[in-house]
This record gives structure tokens, C-alpha cells and sequence, in this order.
């Protein structure tokens, strides 16, 4: 034994601790691919943003800014103006002026050319873009000259300045690529052939290396006119498993992971009592609503008597308090609290036992039999209640809920089914009663997919659309429409505040929390700064520094 | 033995071609696409965003056309495009594959050295301190759970006394020998303590078989000495069934391997045969599944022929027909 200790003690003297001017980042998931347009994962959007930058985003105070303009144009500064399109429809035009010094790696700048061919690849039918929308509402663009961008869009919209995900692709390695085919474009992007080229980044890093599936490394970028980054190196080392995570973390092989792609909130809360010294906590309230759907095509989840039975039988406020030590927010609509059209003074419905009770009694369920409402029909007050199965955290919510349920007489069974399973045959399909599951969103985000009556699936469109309760509120269709076309904040708050209310009075989807990212950050590093929103911490890498 | 090497070769093909048809209507029942992944999480897709990708990736089409595709491309060496790599499966599947390799044929050899040497020890010391020790290390090796030595080995070695690497994989900037065989000596000890126990066990009761045998007792008689007939004799003829064991314990390697380079973050065979079935990459599942069952075929394919090398009275065909 004293053998093996001395060989192993040998072993790890001869390969001393990493300089400080390296660091290595924990993910728990490998972006697909590096094309940016191309598939949605966050693990990418993680990563690329140390090494490229879109038009514009949302900074951590959720306020929109520059980060490849140089001025966000505004109807008030006259960057951006409505517009008459020539289908007599209304439209606007928005000039974005680009950094002078924004360059590619490679040293050659970022012009008005590698926009346009976004455009081009982000509105073709076939070149495989996730989503295409964005791009497809764009009908001209101008280029005064190579450093100016003039927008013609179909619409007049509240977000006609919001060019978050409207990334620049380097025309001058990608034209040729892209006009070779199109449609097998998404097969020979360089940024999966070629992906260490410097020339397709245009961030303060550059991607240097690639493991599939386990690690990615990033350099300065050399052009690079921002602030100087500090760390000679990132590598982003892929470990999916939580508990592999939390160990390398531990034993120095990973030095910080990361915040918004790393630990689950059970994980954080139980590493924090025991390694407060090593690391600082941070509980971040994210975009990503934790919600139950009611599928109200269901005969007796249709009344909305018991819809706010259910709510009001629950107490979230125990829940979120003995299950997340009160650090995720109940949620009382889809809408962030952070988000600055959030209304204030929602009606609650709020854990009423007394309350539930005499709301099922009213719609008919005024029996108790074995514990459970009957009604005078004979029928059983019981649903089938799912999520994804494997989900650990999850999954002892819906038991906590189910024993508040039941105390209330209604039986909820639960039935699970893993994600695959759950998302591609339950919910968008609609085949549940009730489907527990999160949304991830972005500031301001209308909710027209998921609320809109055009967009509930079914088998007569194809199964499209994700209003999968089925809400059919012609007050909330009227609502969305109008909210897009407003312009000014100060007039879309009181829209806002009225979809929120409607959504809260009617009980058509069960909102439970918003969930928290947890920052574990070491304490030798400063400059993360946690947005709680979809544009992640490393569009800020730039400031990531050691403390001094 | 040439005749029947390539008859079970085509045997071989056939199960394999059955099996890829097989596990690609499988994996094509399963509900859901890759498409409702994407959706599943986010609302701000368009029913045109869905339409367009399902389109694209041909998930419109019926699945024994998109099969036949497939098939047709297979066979002219072409086995289609990973979408979750975006890369051709053929050039993805190679660095997961020499990683799992290494991984598997280091615990490999070293679970079969220790647990022979393990077994023969027993069976020589038959009812003494030493066979009562390794039949106790036999029993505890088979009853642990991968998963369970795999994080021990984590919490005492790299969390508690922070000796060696937590993970199996050394970062980028640390490429030397010295790194990965550091990185390796966990994952490849706990695949090899879990495995030597079931060897030992097999190769001491094929070795007390043996020693009961005629010949052994002959031998003695002659005067060879304990090791000449332990080494000479015994180790020869106990081998022929362990021979079998571990050739059907290498395919089995694969499943440990599985759950090994899940703990260790180890980017090998398994997490992608995982990974590529959660995320409904068909192709790349396909393959790897494949590759998988040809593992197991080829396996099986060595045992008889290293059943005959070791144990030249087995024979097959003609030999067969003899015994008839």
C-alpha cells in the first residue's frame, strides 16, 4: 500500500497545477455543430459566444445594446422609420452602422457583404436554419457602403432593432460554399470542415481545437478591437455526467463550470454547504418557465372552476421552499419577473385549500369517496399527470404535488415517459391531460406560438403550432396582434398586463417556477456576469479575469 | 477450419444486415424526431422552421424508404451524414472508437493476466489462506457494480487525495503519453478488478479440474515439479474454457465500458451509442450499433477459433462428421 501511495504521490508531482492564464471551462453538453445559424443548441450559443459577435443583444440588466453596431437605431434617433412596402402593407427600415474595427481573425473586416449573406442563407427553404423566421421577414437590404446595413422588413414591429441572433457569416470563406449547393450547404460549412480557421470568428477568441464530443480550444483573436482578453487559452471540456462534473471541478481538473449549462440547483445547493470557502454562489432567475399544461379539450379540465381548484390546492411557496431553499421564484404568469414588461399586480392564486374545496363542489365535485371528488355522474376528479421521465428534480416535484393534490380529493396519476417520448408523441401531438415541462423564452418574447388559436396542433394542420392546452381566447389572438405592432413601451405595458391577467385568471396552463441558473464561480475568478437570459455570460468573456 | 471460418463469416454478414434493418425500423418507431427535439424546449420555432427541417432531413418519408436509402448508400461504403457531429458517420465514429479500444483491451489483457494468475494461485493452494483470499476477492469483484467502483475510485483517488485525474480524458493542452496514461488508470482499473474476478473464478475451477486429470498425475510421477504442471500442463487445458468466458466477457466489456466512460467522462463507443440515440441521429446510431453487434459476432468468432488452436482434438466439419 505505502508502495502504491509513493508511485501515485510521485505520479502527481511530476505534473504540477496549470499557470493561471489557461482556463478550463466544464460543459455538459457538445455543440452539434459551430455553424451559428445552423441547429439551436445551447451548448453552442455557450461557446461561440467567446469567439463571435451577433449585431446586437441583451446585456445582463436585460437592456438592449451594440456589440457590432455602433449606435442601436431607434425610431427616436431616426435609425429606424416605418416605411410604406410596395403591397401597400406597412413595413420598417432599419440602418445598423457596423464597428469600423470589427474584424475577422483572419485580419479582413466585417462588412455589409457577410450580412447579406446571412440573409441569403438564413430565408433559403432548404439550407437547414433552425429557424428561418427571423430572416424571412427581412425583404431588402441596402449596403450604402461596405460598413452600413439598411433592413427593410415586412412588419411593423416592437423588435425591429432586436438583430440578437442575426449572426455575421465571413462572406469571404462562405459565398463560395454556399452558392456551390444550397441544400447540402449545412454538410460543407467550414465551420464544421474547417473549424479552426480564424477567419470565421470575429469575437476576442478563436476556436483553435476540436475533440468531438469532449473538448473545444480557444485562443485570442489577434484582430480583435475590444477590451484584451486574458486567458491565453479556454479549453471547454465536455462532461455530461453531474456528478463527473462536480468531481473534476473538485479534484482542480476543471476550473469553473459553467453557469449556465453545469450543475443542476439540487446539485449547487448541496456543494454550497460544503465548499462555501472555495467558491462563490450565484442564483440566477432564468427565462426558462417551469409550467404545467391543463389539456383543456379534456370534458372536465375544460371548466375553469377546477382548473383554479388545482392551482389554488398548491402551496409553490413550500414547494420552491423546501425543495429549493426558496432561491426559484413561484411564477405566477409565463412572464419573467426580471423582464421589464413583467406586470406587477397580477391576480394571484395563491394556496386556498378552503377555497379549492368550494370550487370543485361548485363544478359538480362535491363527493368525497375513498378521498377522492365524485361528482353526481359518479365520475372520479382523477388525471394523468407527465413529464420527462429521468428527470430527477422533476419528478419529486410532481410526487410533492401529487400529495397536495390529493389532499385537496383530486387524484392525479402520474405517467412518464422519456423526453423523446413525452415531447414527440404527448405534448405536440396533445395527447395528455396534463404535461409538466419548461419553456425557454427570451426578454419581451410574444407569445404567439404558444397562446395564439392558430397554433394549437392537430391532425388537420399537420400537427403544427405549441399551443398544446388548446387555448382558444379570442381577447388574448386580438391582443397579440396588436402587441407586435406596437411601437411604443409605455403603450404595450397595459397589453402585456392584460395577456398576463387573462393568462392568470383562466387557469389554462399551471405556472410553477422560473427556474435559477447556479453560478458555483471559484473565487480566484472575476468578470462572470450571469444574464439569466438566452445570450449567455461569454459575450462578456472578454472580462473574465483573475482576481488580482 | 478454412471452410468453416468463412462460413461463419457470411453467417456472420447475414446477422449483420438482418440486424441493421432491424435496429433502424427500431430506432424509426421510437416516437418522436429529431425535429420535435428541437421544438421541445423552445417556442419561438414557425410551423414553416418544422416543416422545413423535416423536409430536409427526410423525416417526411416512410421509414423503410428512408432504409432502403440508407442501405443502398451502405453498401457503396457510404454510411450517411451524423447530424448531430455534422460530419460523415464514417469520420466521426474512428476517435470514439480507438478511445473505447484502448480503453477495452487494456482492462482487457489485465483482467485476463490477473484473473488467470488469480485462478491458477487458488487452484494450486486449493482450501488454503490464499484460495480462500482470492475467492473472496472473486465473490466481492462480481457482486460490485461498475458504476459504484467507478465513483470509489473517483472520491478516494482524485477528490480525496487528489493523485490522479477525475476524468479519462487528458484537456488538449496536455497531450503526452504520460498525460493519458494517467488519465487512464482509474477507468482502466475499475474495468479490470471488475472483470479479473469472474477469470479467476473460472480459470481455479477449470485448473482443479485439471489437476484431477490422469495426466496431471502422470506428469508428477515423472517427477516434473508443481510449477512445470501447473504452468506446463495445467494452464494449457484450464485455458480452453476460459477461453470461452473471455471471449464472451469482451463483448460484455463493451457494456462496462458503457457505464465507465459515462462516470469518467470518457468519449468512447458507448456515450455515443448513448448520445446518438437519445438525440435520434439515426445514422450515427445505426452504426455504432452495429459496430457493437459485430463486436459481439467477432467475439464469438475468436473463441471458436482460439477453442481450436488451444484444443487441437476439437475440430469442425469433417471432424464432426467423424465423430458421427
Amino acid at each position: 500500500m505505502r508502495v502504491a501511495a509513493l508511485a501515485f504521490a510521485l505520479l502527481a508531482l511530476a505534473f504540477p497545477a496549470k499557470a493561471k492564464d489557461e482556463l478550463t471551462v466544464g460543459l455538459s453538453q457538445f455543440p452539434a455543430t459551430f455553424h451559428p445559424m445552423i441547429d439551436s443548441m445551447a451548448a453552442k450559443s455557450y461557446v461561440l459566444g467567446m469567439a463571435r459577435r451577433p449585431i446586437t443583444t441583451y446585456d445582463k440588466d436585460w437592456k438592449l445594446v451594440c456589440l457590432m453596431c455602433v449606435e442601436l437605431p431607434t425610431v427616436e434617433n431616426g435609425g429606424a422609420r416605418r416605411v410604406s412596402l410596395p403591397d401597400g402593407k406597412e413595413g420598417m427600415e432599419v440602418t445598423f452602422r457596423i464597428k469600423p474595427d470589427a474584424n475577422w481573425g483572419d485580419g479582413k473586416p466585417v462588412v455589409a457583404d457577410d450580412a447579406i449573406l446571412t440573409w441569403e442563407i438564413g430565408k433559403h427553404p432548404r439550407s437547414g436554419v433552425t429557424s428561418g423566421e427571423g430572416y424571412r421577414r427581412i425583404l431588402k437590404i441596402e449596403t450604402p457602403d461596405p460598413k452600413t446595413l439598411v433592413f427593410t422588413s415586412d412588419r411593423v414591429t416592437f423588435s425591429y432593432n432586436d438583430f440578437s441572433q442575426y449572426d455575421f457569416i465571413p462572406a469571404h470563406l462562405e459565398r463560395a460554399r454556399f452558392e456551390q449547393d444550397p441544400e447540402t450547404y449545412r454538410r460543407r460549412t467550414g465551420y464544421d470542415t474547417d473549424t479552426a480557421n480564424p477567419g470565421l470568428y470575429n469575437g476576442p477568441y478563436r476556436i483553435t481545437n476540436v475533440q468531438p464530443g469532449a473538448s473545444i480550444t480557444l485562443e485570442p483573436n489577434p484582430h480583435w478591437a475590444g477590451r484584451k482578453p486574458h486567458f491565453k487559452r479556454i479549453f471547454v471540456r465536455v462532461i455530461e455526467n453531474s456528478a463527473a462534473l462536480e468531481a473534476n471541478l473538485l479534484s482542480g481538473s476543471i476550473d469553473y463550470v459553467a453557469g449556465e449549462l453545469g450543475f443542476t440547483l439540487d446539485q449547487a445547493l448541496a456543494l454550497e454547504k460544503r465548499q462555501a470557502a472555495r467558491f462563490d454562489f450565484n442564483y440566477v432567475p432564468s427565462l426558462l418557465y417551469e409550467h404545467i399544461d391543463f389539456n383543456l379539450d379534456h370534458p372536465i379540465l375544460k371548466d375553469v372552476r377546477v382548473r383554479r381548484a388545482m392551482v389554488h390546492a398548491l402551496d409553490r411557496e413550500a414547494l420552491t421552499r423546501q425543495l429549493f431553499e426558496g432561491k426559484q421564484r413561484v411564477a405566477h404568469s409565463f412572464m419573467g419577473p426580471r423582464d421589464p414588461m413583467s406586470a406587477a399586480d397580477l391576480p394571484v392564486l395563491g394556496f386556498d385549500l378552503a377555497r379549492a374545496q368550494a370550487l370543485l363542489a361548485e363544478a359538480g365535485f362535491d363527493r368525497v369517496v375513498n378521498g377522492i371528488r365524485q361528482n353526481a355522474a359518479g365520475e372520479r376528479l382523477s388525471f394523468e399527470f407527465g413529464t420527462t421521465a429521468g428527470n430527477r428534480l422533476r419528478e419529486t416535484v410532481q410526487q410533492a404535488l401529487q400529495s397536495q393534490w390529493r389532499r385537496a380529493g383530486i387524484d392525479v396519476r402520474i405517467r412518464n415517459e422519456p423526453p423523446r417520448v413525452f415531447f414527440g408523441d404527448g405534448t405536440s401531438k396533445r395527447r395528455f391531460q396534463m404535461a409538466m415541462y419548461a419553456w425557454f423564452s427570451s426578454p419581451e418574447a410574444v407569445p404567439r406560438t404558444t397562446l395564439h388559436s392558430e397554433m394549437i396542433p392537430s391532425e388537420a394542420n399537420g400537427w403544427q403550432g405549441q399551443n398544446y392546452p388548446g387555448v382558444r381566447e379570442p381577447e388574448i389572438d386580438a391582443a397579440i396582434d396588436a402587441l407586435e405592432r406596437e411601437l411604443d413601451p409605455a403603450k404595450r405595458k397595459p397589453i402585456w398586463a392584460r395577456i398576463q391577467t387573462l393568462y392568470a385568471q383562466n387557469a389554462w396552463v399551471l405556472p410553477l417556477y422560473f427556474r435559477a441558473d447556479p453560478f458555483v464561480i471559484p473565487k480566484w475568478l472575476t468578470g462572470i456576469e450571469p444574464t439569466g437570459h438566452q445570450y449567455y455570460s461569454t459575450l462578456g468573456v472578454e472580462n473574465w479575469r483573475p482576481r488580482p | 477450419m478454412l471452410r468453416h471460418a468463412v462460413t461463419r463469416l457470411v453467417q456472420g454478414l447475414l446477422v449483420l444486415t438482418a440486424a441493421s434493418f432491424a435496429i433502424y425500423i427500431l430506432l424509426g418507431l421510437m416516437p418522436g424526431d429529431p425535429v420535435d427535439l428541437i421544438a421541445s424546449g423552445n417556442p419561438n420555432f414557425t410551423p414553416d422552421d418544422l416543416r422545413n427541417l423535416r423536409e430536409l432531413h427526410g423525416l417526411d418519408r416512410p421509414l423503410v424508404d428512408r432504409y432502403l436509402d440508407w442501405a443502398a448508400s451502405a453498401l457503396s461504403g457510404d454510411l450517411g451524414y451524423s447530424r448531430t457531429f455534422s460530419r460523415p458517420v464514417l469520420a466521426t465514429i474512428p476517435p470514439f472508437l480507438a478511445n473505447t479500444a484502448a480503453l477495452m483491451l487494456v482492462s482487457f489483457v489485465l483482467a485476463l493476466v490477473f484473473g488467470i494468475a488469480l485462478g491458477l494461485a487458488a487452484a494450486a493452494n486449493r482450501g488454503g489462506a490464499i484460495d480462500t483470499a482470492i475467492n473472496a476477492f472473486a465473490f466481492v469483484s462480481a457482486a460490485t457494480p461498475t458504476f459504484w467502483l467507478a465513483l470509489l475510485m473517483i472520491v478516494l483517488f482524485a477528490v480525496t487525495l487528489g493523485w490522479l485525474p477525475a476524468s479519462a480524458l487528458p484537456p488538449p493542452g496536455e497531450d503526452g503519453i504520460w498525460d493519458k496514461i494517467r488519465h487512464l488508470i482509474l477507468p482502466v482499473t475499475t474495468l479490470a478488478l471488475v472483470e479479473a474476478g469472474e477469470y479467476a473464478r473460472h480459470m481455479r475451477a477449470a485448473a482443479i479440474d485439471a489437476l484431477a486429470q490422469d495426466w496431471v498425475r502422470t506428469a508428477r510421477a515423472k517427477g516434473a515439479s508443481e510449477t512445470r504442471v501447473v504452468l506446463g500442463h495445467v494452464l494449457r487445458n484450464a485455458l480452453v474454457p476460459v477461453a470461452t468466458v473471455a471471449a464472451l466477457g469482451f463483448g460484455g466489456l463493451f457494456s462496462g465500458a458503457l457505464v465507465t466512460e459515462t462516470i469518467f467522462a470518457y468519449p468512447g463507443m458507448g456515450k455515443l451509442i448513448y448520445d446518438s440515440i437519445m438525440a435520434s441521429d439515426f445514422n450515427l446510431a445505426l452504426a455504432c450499433l452495429l459496430m457493437a453487434s459485430a463486436l459481439v459476432i467477432a467475439a464469438n468468432f475468436a473463441a471458436d477459433m482460439v477453442y481450436a488452436a488451444l484444443d487441437p482434438r476439437i475440430g469442425f466439419g469433417r471432424a464432426r462428421d467423424d465423430d458421427t
